[in-house]
């Protein structure tokens, strides 16, 4: 596919990105795997050829700021910082997972360093994050949030809910609607009525873009002019990235509502394959290029092995972190 | 102590708790006027907008938000108007606040109060005089508050704002103009700890809410028919106080567990069940007929738990 031109391309930024959709790729694969080698016993749902979302936008926040993610929230984890043996493990429900074993692929969370959970129900993260920026306004520090929910999520009541309370209170966060064409295995456009995420969000107030989602360049540019703009008190924003799915719902869904050849022409546009056309016309060696995959392989072959080897939790972490007041008895049955 | 309405009670705890705490904040529906039942009143003027907040009618963004304010380091008192109305939140209270310290492997708290005002009230109908209590008390996480005195709903008020789990908080709203002593400043009561109210070595009569005060009139009652009635005000659904209800039984032998709410699926079925298993006594419920709850004062009078079934099934069980 040909790219828009673009004059100076920083072929450092655009190699870090690349690395991370490597990373995030070969993560997704090695759920995958494990999925087939029935060690991760969950659902999962692959974000493969959505990478340059996650690279994107979250490349675009600060260490200290919050992200919320989705049931399809793997490579915004990993961008975000989380340990990929650590992420791993939680797939596997082993000790030394994010969250202990106990939440798996779709309630991941690592809020050392600010990633407040995937969520298991569509569009519920989108006021829990318009109140996590409430937080951050009440208590005047200048963290952003950044709300990552697919396209199925804007016909929930709460986008209506969390856009509204974030705009009245003209609250730090950015709505990041990732598009990748399906509810489930629906066509979101058959399900939808009116102008789509970005008319929906202008119309409660907000500053709304769209990107091409699979272009993490301009991904990365969008979000980070949005983000600047919000830390500077300017309210929330919101981004519309269209990308596309290249995988079923989840990793045992073969999606055969969908024609072949359309999937074909999308993998041709996938962005990992569209960034390293960028670095090649830039002048990067294919070895430098392909190193890039080989290394996020072998970090994702090492994480499977460590986390393989992991122990399950122990049965008393049933009863553990449940509450203060009134937890169950330690072995209640 | 001071004689305050039950209301009173509450608004002073959250005033107090906002002075010890800056990360204590509440919001809601209409809060900047006082609140639905004026409950918040002045509390805007000293406090600021800020912190007594207005809300828009968005009951899934008002409780959702409030999770993430919570795992953010704040404590928010949420207030959503009627219980009624927080079943538009469920999924942002069951789903999201209850769970999240769990499923996150102990990595956040959901330090937040939820106020959900319950219970039959001057003709509300179906839609604004539900008790779901029992619904709560089913869900892992969450704690289940239903004080009965305006001393409780200053010192259980206190207790929430200051407890790390999530609270679901409820008033009922016929209580609110009720006017009793209540300590001054530092007034905390524990959750998980009843009030026997009443001692007596013939039966053992527990509720919670408004119905605490129509089990102590029919004492009063079955006084005069030589019946000594012992009467806990259970105080908390979870975690509930076992150890109080199953030593009185063990004493008088009969239970008789009273509530507004919905017999059928009720705690009151928990309390039995468990006191069945323990000590095998000989357990009543009484709780509405399984209806919804009517307009007209002949309709809405016809669910109600009242002080004369509660003394015939007391001298049902006892035969006198």
């Amino acid at each position: 596919m040909s790219e828009t031109p673009r004059r100076n391309i920083d072929i450092a930024r655009l190699r870090a990105h690349h690395l991370t959709m490597c990373r995030i790729r070969a993560l997704e694969e090695a759920a995958l795997r494990g999925l087939g080698d029935k060690v991760v016993l969950g659902a999962i749902h692959p974000s493969i050829g959505q990478e340059a979302v996650a690279a994107g936008v979250v490349g675009a926040l600060r260490r200290d700021d919050i992200l919320l993610s989705t049931h399809r929230g793997h490579g915004h984890t990993l961008a975000k910082g989380a340990s990929s043996e650590a992420m791993l493990r939680e797939l596997f429900g082993r000790v030394g997972g994010n969250c202990g074993g106990k939440g798996g692929s779709m309630h991941i969370a690592d809020f050392e360093v600010g990633m407040l959970g995937a969520n298991g129900v569509v569009g519920a993260n989108i006021v829990i994050a318009a109140g996590a920026a409430h937080a951050i306004k009440l208590k005047g520090e200048d963290k952003v949030v950044c709300c990552i929910f697919g396209d199925g999520a804007i016909n929930r009541g709460p986008f209506l809910e969390g856009l509204n309370w974030a705009a009245v209170f003209g609250l730090p966060v950015l709505f990041v609607c990732e598009d990748n064409g399906f509810a489930a295995t629906t066509r979101t456009a058959s399900m939808t009525a009116g102008g789509g995420p970005a008319v929906r969000a202008r119309a409660i107030g907000l500053p709304a873009e769209e990107v091409d989602g699979n272009d993490v360049l301009a991904v990365e540019d969008t979000a980070q002019a949005m983000i600047a703009a919000i830390r500077a008190g300017g309210g929330p924003r919101f981004l519309h990235a269209k990308t596309y799915r290249l995988t079923g719902h989840t990793g045992v869904d073969t999606a055969p509502y969908r024609p072949a050849d359309e999937v074909a022409a999308r993998k041709r546009e996938e962005p990992i394959l569209r960034a390293a056309d960028l670095l090649r016309g830039a002048g990067v060696a294919e070895a430098e290029i392909e190193a890039d995959r080989i290394a996020a392989e072998a970090e994702m072959s090492a994480a499977y092995d460590a986390a393989i080897a992991a122990p399950f939790p122990g049965p008393e972490a049933a009863f553990l972190d449940v509450q203060d007041v009134g937890s169950p008895a330690l072995g209640a049955f | 102590m001071a004689r305050i309405s039950y209301m009173e009670a509450a608004r002073q705890a959250l005033a107090e708790e906002m002075r010890r705490d800056p990360l204590v904040w509440a919001v809601g529906e209409d809060l900047g006027r006082g609140g639905v039942f004026g409950q918040y009143r002045g509390l805007v003027e000293e406090f600021g907008s800020a912190r007594i907040s207005d809300a828009p009618i968005s009951e899934a963004a008002i409780l959702g938000a409030s999770v993430g304010a919570a795992m953010m380091g704040t404590r928010p008192v949420v207030e959503m108007r009627f219980s009624d109305f927080a079943l538009c939140a469920v999924d942002e209270l069951v789903n999201q606040a209850a769970k999240a310290r769990f499923m996150f492997g102990g990595q956040t708290r959901v330090p937040m109060v939820v106020r959900e005002p319950i219970g039959m009230w001057r003709s509300s109908a179906a839609q604004h005089s539900q008790s779901l209590e029992s619904w709560y008390a089913h869900i892992p996480g969450l704690v289940v508050a239903c004080p009965a005195t305006p001393a409780d709903n200053k010192g259980m008020l206190k207790s929430a704002i200051r407890c790390d789990d999530p609270v679901v908080y409820m008033e009922h709203k016929n209580l609110w103009p009720l006017e009793d002593e209540v300590p001054d400043g530092e007034h905390l009561v524990p959750f998980g700890v009843a009030r026997t109210l009443r001692e007596g070595r013939d039966v053992t009569i527990v509720s919670w809410s408004a119905q605490v005060h129509v089990c102590a009139r029919a004492a009063e009652t079955l006084a005069q028919h030589r019946i000594e009635a012992e009467v806990i005000d259970l105080r908390t659904l979870w975690p509930w106080d076992q150890e109080t209800v199953l030593a009185s039984v063990s004493r008088t032998g009969r239970l008789l567990i009273a509530h507004e709410a919905v017999q059928v699926g009720g705690f009151g079925a928990e309390i039995a069940a468990v006191t069945a298993e323990w000590l095998g006594a000989k357990v009543r419920r009484l709780g509405a007929p399984r209806a919804p709850i009517g307009y007209a004062p002949t309709v809405e009078d016809a669910v109600r738990v009242t002080e004369a079934a509660t003394v015939a099934a007391v001298r049902e069980m006892v035969g006198r």
